[in-house]
């Protein structure tokens, strides 16, 4: 259980961070957090031959308000910042609330939210988070820097729309949404989830990304997002349709959890059966959406 | 810019002393704490972050030492187990583990207390529940966890008021 030889440089600054993995974009891995890519290393899953120590990239780091009300996150955030930050609780209490679900302490103290993104587990919290908070990502590479959204960023398992030669540089979230929901069912505490579901819900606002907007009205922008669950972090499209145009309340819960079943295809393993995760999504979906009504009534009040 | 290299100079702090090194660059810093420095309370389980037993202290939070590499940790302060326990007897936590009967083979022992150390720093009168939670990333295939529970609640409940504050 020792990684392959490898070298290791530790960059200064992005241009430094940027030129090394341009030296060799495929041969090269960056560090991090570590708490994902170690394991692989140590596993010889991957053998890199060089690692690039990222970890002392000012520009990587801080969590800066936006005057729309979102935030913008440094990759190198540590999920212990992101659940204990009060920036972070008041503007984006979602992430904060998915960051203390991610690992145990140990790993929340290490692991970046940028790595966490960047890797892409499909049942990972924090890429399900920022999915349903419609996020916006941050890249930088040998040809400049680019933002894609996280609709179009996660395309597959441990797959994503970073290309070799780019770094993650930062994520920038919206101003919170009115509801909001996040579950997720685990053996232990710190486990990967086996199900989990993370919903934002905007009343009043039309739904603007999905692949083919439902026609309801004046109903609320929902964002539905399973994660362990599929392939990838996962839009539950089928379910969010259920809940177009109409109110959020028990039965239309219930209507949305039913659907979400339809929406994932999850895996089967020693964990827990394909057919037991799809039931998960379901009851899963269900409690996310009460608990983002409640939220909304507490708004509302 | 350092050019990559599959040596690595590293100059931090073990347990209060400054040590510096030349370290391969994939040495782990549980190896290099036992191998190198000749610190075996730092146990080395599973060695891809699951069972816990190589947690230290890296400025005061805690981490998985399999997790890390030595080259990484240039300029930090690392604390193992040996720089929790005082130089004759042992520290309260570690009598309370020790009366509390909560452990069996002692594997997890050194990663428990330096858990629950990074814990009580953090939450002073931690409740059940969050002991539990809190030690849920220590595997411990002996006792159960319920007398490790116990002696953590001991240990809380013997400090003194002012420290519980």
């Amino acid at each position: 259980m020792k990684p392959a030889p490898f070298r290791y440089a530790r960059a200064d600054s992005l241009a430094e961070a940027t030129a090394l993995l341009a030296a060799a974009p495929g041969d090269t891995k960056l560090l991090a957090g570590g708490q994902s890519l170690v394991p692989m290393l140590n596993m010889r899953l991957v053998r890199p031959a060089v690692l690039v120590d990222v970890n002392g990239l000012r520009e990587l780091t801080g969590i800066t308000p936006l005057p729309d009300g979102g935030l913008r996150l440094g990759a190198l955030t540590r999920h212990a910042e992101l659940a204990a930050s009060p920036l972070v609780r008041e503007r984006a209490p979602l992430l904060a609330e998915a960051a203390r679900h991610v690992g145990h302490a140990a790993i929340r103290n290490q692991g970046t939210l940028g790595g966490s993104v960047a890797h892409a587990d499909p049942a990972a919290e924090l890429p399900a988070a920022l999915l349903a908070l419609d996020a916006r990502v941050h890249i930088t590479g040998p040809h400049g820097a680019r933002e894609v959204a996280a609709d179009a960023f996660f395309r597959g398992l441990l797959t994503t729309a970073l290309e070799p030669e780019e770094i993650l540089t930062a994520i920038e979230i919206p101003a919170p949404p009115p509801g909001w929901g996040f579950v997720e069912i685990a053996r232990r505490p710190g486990d990967f989830a086996l199900a989990g579901v993370a919903v934002v819900v905007w009343p009043g606002r039309r739904p603007l990304t999905l692949p083919s907007p439902p026609r309801g009205g004046e109903g609320s922008e929902v964002r539905l997002v399973g994660f362990g669950v599929g392939d990838r972090t996962l839009r539950l499209i089928g379910a969010e349709r259920v809940l177009a145009g109409g109110p959020l309340d028990a039965e239309a819960a219930a209507r949305a959890g039913a659907a979400a079943g339809a929406d994932c295809d999850p895996p089967s393993d020693v964990h827990g059966s394909a057919e037991y995760r799809r039931h998960l999504a379901t009851v899963l979906t269900e409690r996310a959406l009460l608990q983002a009504a409640a939220r909304l009534a507490g708004h509302a009040r | 810019m350092t050019a990559p290299s599959d040596r690595v100079t590293v100059r931090l702090t073990v347990n209060g002393r400054p040590v510096a090194h030349v370290v391969e660059a994939r040495r782990s810093l549980a190896d290099f704490l036992r191998e190198d420095l000749g610190l075996t309370g730092t146990h080395v389980g599973c060695e891809h972050g699951v069972c816990g037993a190589c947690t230290v202290l890296v400025d005061g939070r805690s981490a998985r030492s399999c997790l890390l590499f030595a080259a990484q940790l240039d300029g930090r302060a690392v604390t193992t187990i040996e720089g929790l326990t005082p130089a004759a007897g042992l520290s309260p936590l570690q009598e309370s583990f020790r009366v509390c009967h909560a452990m069996q083979c002692g594997f997890c022992t050194p990663g428990m207390i330096v858990t629950v150390t990074e814990l009580l720093a953090q939450e002073p009168t931690p409740s059940t529940e969050t002991i539990r939670e809190a030690i849920s990333g220590n595997l411990c295939m002996c006792t159960g966890y319920v007398n490790i529970v116990r002696a953590v609640e001991q240990a809380v409940a013997a400090r003194p008021t002012q420290a519980r504050a």
